[in-house]
């Protein structure tokens, strides 16, 4: 089996205005590739915890690392191989489901640990701004949609896992979809004992399944870095 | 003490004990100039923003100390940004002040807005955007301290007008527990499992160069770099940011490596099994082709940087540390494997190459390798006589060299040698960028550091002029000659204009060959002689008449019998700038010379071609 191409880089940020700039414009300049970036607030206010997903074939990742260190604001990092670390990603899947469906992707969603977390008809839930997207057509005449129900799940869990739901919903229509990128945690030793490599980034569980879902998501953005060009 | 915005940021810099600011204001930085009337500080009004960021590297490059420029927001910010740029590459510590539009109106595209933090964040060190004038003498003392400290590097201070206006309660922070800046922590120290093997590498080599690079002169290393050298009897170049580092003169010193190295530098390199890396970054105009790059050397490398072990080699030894420091830990390492300080070594103090022009580098083995403890790794060591045999070998083989015939037309490298031998030993040379650079760079005999002023990462040209400047006023004590090329001239002259007004009475040195010369060497070389827009004239402009228009004597030379007395009436002014228009020969081109791309093996040492070719 081939190496992983992937690296998980979480990097300990001052939560000031213009970091997430500065971190994204260094991957741009250096070439580093980002396969996803996450950034939360951490329980620390003064600081927000960036979990990037580099491709370690664009550049050695001891390189991407030292360059990452040198920005003023980032205040620690840590990497994490893959098979060291804890990874979860968040989808948000509004799927097409009519009283036919329904049943089957109920199923599906238990199967996978997942939360319906909304329901109701297409045109209460698509962006009128968004163009070609399945059923956006005729939002005003509900009466066009009858019977045509929709639902909106949430899925934790691995990246692997979160293809494999997709991919099984996928037939059913999907309307909308958002994934959050990888967010992980070092494992821990057996027995307990935090292992040497983890470092002292105190966090939240963003990733909690059964939390509301305002306060899990990966990609809530604290004040000073909202509006940041990417 | 109830103070503005704009007093704090003067009162800051003075308490960071700057002596003088280059800027020029503007709309958005006009609270900040108020202050300046009542302030220690001395400012130098430049003629374009651009001279004043490189007269604060110029500064910076002389004193050790960081140069502070002051521009307005928007086209003043943006006029600033190569000089940053320039700054960022060659770790020149510059703290730059620029205005910005209130920041009630940041974002609506105010008159002269420029988002200035994003236009300079990836080419500073670090860049703050102040919104609250509380926070303005604690960001200052950080822009300082993250300038200075570390690998040194171009800050830049965003003031927006309403945050200069606004009250503020004055302070200062105590210390660097007062700072807000808990992601930066430079490392010094060597790690001392990796200095010791580094240290038995040194002891093991049969080949070994010594690299040292522009980050012996940022560590103040220069004299721990000497004892290191004449300890281990091994050999030094010294890179295009590192002339003077190591002295010229001394018998060590093999000069400039790279593209127009010189022949032993280069191939000393090639051929070496080690290459100990001191402050130097393997720079692609160093190193050629990377993958043939010195193919049987082990590397050692120490940098102040850690991103800069392994970004090109991979090293065999990597150091993250202060070159001083870990030269020093280097010596004791070596002192503990049975190589000690010879015998009244000049370890640190001596300054007797230093200075000195009479020291002849001819002549190897003046010098007194440590003494050599019986029994221990150091007993043996390899013997380097055989590798200094052929060192000295390639130098008397390959000099540099050029041919001034009498009568002919003048030759650049003529002038650099005239120049060189009426000035005083530590005269501090200033260049542009292109072929006047490159002869200054070879034909100069740099014996002290902090003489050598130069644009190099970056190459940029009207470096020579500005920079020139902020030497001067940075010592003023010193004769301050600027070698220029009449292109680079041309990029930055008014500053000329600053330097008569102010009573900086640099001197300049055209080497005008009416072309873009390097330019029009890689044309006549690599573009079958088509030459493409490289032609400027020799007479337009007129440099003598331009030089008395900006308040400086100029004078014109153009044949090799008028270069000397016209050195010595330059020499000999003190109360204005000088402009020599030097006529120099348009078709000599910079020799040796390593194709972009091409491996150091096939060095060019001359116009026939070839190894050897001259």
């Amino acid at each position: 089996m081939s190496p992983p191409r992937h690296h998980i880089v979480t990097a300990m940020v001052e939560n000031k205005a213009g970091v997430l700039a500065r971190v994204a414009s260094l991957f741009s300049r250096r070439g580093f590739n980002i396969f996803s970036l996450a950034v939360a607030p951490t329980d620390n206010e003064r600081f927000s915890r960036i979990t990037i997903v580099v491709d370690v074939e664009s550049a050695p990742l001891e390189q991407i690392m030292n360059q990452l260190d040198k920005l003023v604001n980032v205040v620690s990092i840590t990497e994490l191989a893959p098979e060291e670390a804890v990874e979860r990603e968040m989808l948000l899947v509004t799927v097409e489901a009519g009283p036919v469906e329904r049943g089957q992707v109920i199923e599906l969603v238990g199967a996978f640990g997942g939360t319906i977390v909304d329901e109701g008809v297409g045109g209460t839930i698509v962006d009128e701004g968004v163009e070609g997207v399945e059923g956006v057509e005729g939002v005003e005449g509900v009466d066009s949609f009858e019977g045509v129900d929709r639902m909106t799940v949430m899925l934790a869990g691995t990246p692997r896992s979160i293809d494999d739901f997709e991919n099984l919903v996928r037939p059913f229509g999907i309307t909308e979809l958002q994934r959050t990128g990888l967010v992980a945690l070092p494992k821990l030793e057996p027995g307990a004992a935090p292992g040497p490599s983890t470092a002292p980034l105190h966090s939240t569980a963003p990733l909690h399944s059964t939390a509301p879902l305002d306060s899990t998501a990966p990609l809530h953005s604290t004040g000073a870095l909202q509006g940041e060009a990417g | 003490m109830r103070l503005t915005g704009a007093q704090a940021l003067i009162k800051s810099l003075e308490m960071q004990h700057v002596e003088v600011i280059f800027g020029l204001p503007g709309g958005a930085i006009l609270p900040v100039y108020d202050p300046i009337l009542d302030s220690s500080i001395r400012h130098v009004l430049v003629r374009h923003e651009q001279g004043a960021g490189h007269m604060a590297e110029g500064y910076a490059h002389v004193t050790g100390r960081p140069g502070v420029a002051m521009v307005t927001s928007g086209p003043g910010a943006t006029n600033i940004v190569t000089p940053l740029a320039d700054a960022m590459m060659d770790s020149i510590p510059i703290v730059v002040i620029t205005g910005q539009v209130p920041t009630t109106a940041i974002g609506t595209d105010a008159f002269q807005e420029c988002p200035i933090t994003m236009v300079t964040m990836d080419i500073t060190k670090h860049n703050w955007l102040v919104t609250d004038a509380q926070d303005l003498p604690r960001v200052v003392a950080e822009a300082f301290h993250v300038a200075t400290t570390g690998r040194p590097g171009p800050v830049l201070v965003d003031v927006p007008k309403d945050v200069s206006n606004a009250p503020m309660d004055w302070y200062w922070p105590a210390g660097l527990d007062d700072l807000d800046l808990p992601g930066y922590k430079p490392q010094t120290e060597g790690d001392p499992a990796q200095v010791r093997r580094a240290a038995e590498l040194i002891l093991g080599a049969a080949r070994p160069v010594i690299y040292a690079g522009g980050g012996i002169l940022k560590a103040r290393a220069a004299e721990v770099l000497r004892a290191l050298a004449e300890r281990t009897g091994i050999p030094v170049v010294t890179t295009l940011m590192a002339r003077g580092a190591f002295p010229d003169r001394h018998p060590l010193c093999l000069g400039m490596p790279g593209m127009h190295g010189n022949y032993t530098a280069v191939t000393a390199m090639q051929r070496a099994d080690l290459l100990i890396a001191l402050g130097s970054r393997f720079d692609d105009r160093v190193t050629g082709k990377i993958s043939a790059f010195a193919p049987d050397a082990k590397v050692i490398h120490v940098d102040i940087d850690p991103a800069e072990l392994g970004k090109v080699r991979r090293p065999d030894v990597a150091i993250a540390g202060d070159s001083r420091v870990v030269i020093e830990e280097l010596l004791r390492a070596l002192e503990s494997l049975g190589l000690g300080p010879s015998r009244g070594s000049s370890v640190s103090g001596d300054k007797s190459v230093a200075g000195d022009k009479s020291v002849g580098g001819e002549t190897p083995g003046t010098w007194a390798t440590g003494t050599v403890t019986a029994g221990s790794v150091a007993s043996s060591r390899p013997d380097l006589a055989p590798w200094m045999a052929q060192v000295r070998a390639w130098q008397k083989e390959f000099p540099l060299a050029y041919d001034q015939e009498e009568g002919g037309a003048l030759k650049p490298q003529f002038v650099v040698e005239a120049l060189r031998d009426a000035t005083p030993p530590d005269t501090i040379v200033v260049a542009g960028v292109g072929q006047h650079q490159m002869w200054a760079s070879q034909y100069w005999k740099f014996d002290n550091p902090y003489t050598w002023v130069n644009s190099g990462g970056a190459g940029t040209m009207g470096f020579a002029v500005p920079a020139a400047i902020g030497a001067k006023v940075g010592r003023p004590d010193k004769m301050v000659w600027a070698i220029d090329g009449d292109g680079c001239f041309q990029m930055a002259a008014q500053e000329l204009v600053t330097a008569s007004a102010e009573r900086i009475p640099i001197k300049v040195a055209i080497l005008n060959n009416a072309y873009l010369g390097m330019v029009r060497q890689w044309q006549e070389l690599f573009y079958e002689e088509r030459y493409s827009e490289v032609y400027l004239s020799p007479d337009l402009p007129d440099y003598v008449k331009w030089a008395e228009a900006m308040g400086c004597v100029g004078l014109k030379v153009e044949s090799a019998e008028e270069v000397a007395p016209a050195i010595e009436k330059a020499n000999g002014i003190d109360d204005r700038p000088v402009v020599i228009d030097f006529r120099t020969d348009a078709f000599e081109k910079v020799y040796p010379m390593v194709p972009a791309g091409a491996s150091n093996d096939d060095i060019i040492v001359g116009p026939s071609g070839g190894e050897g070719g001259r």
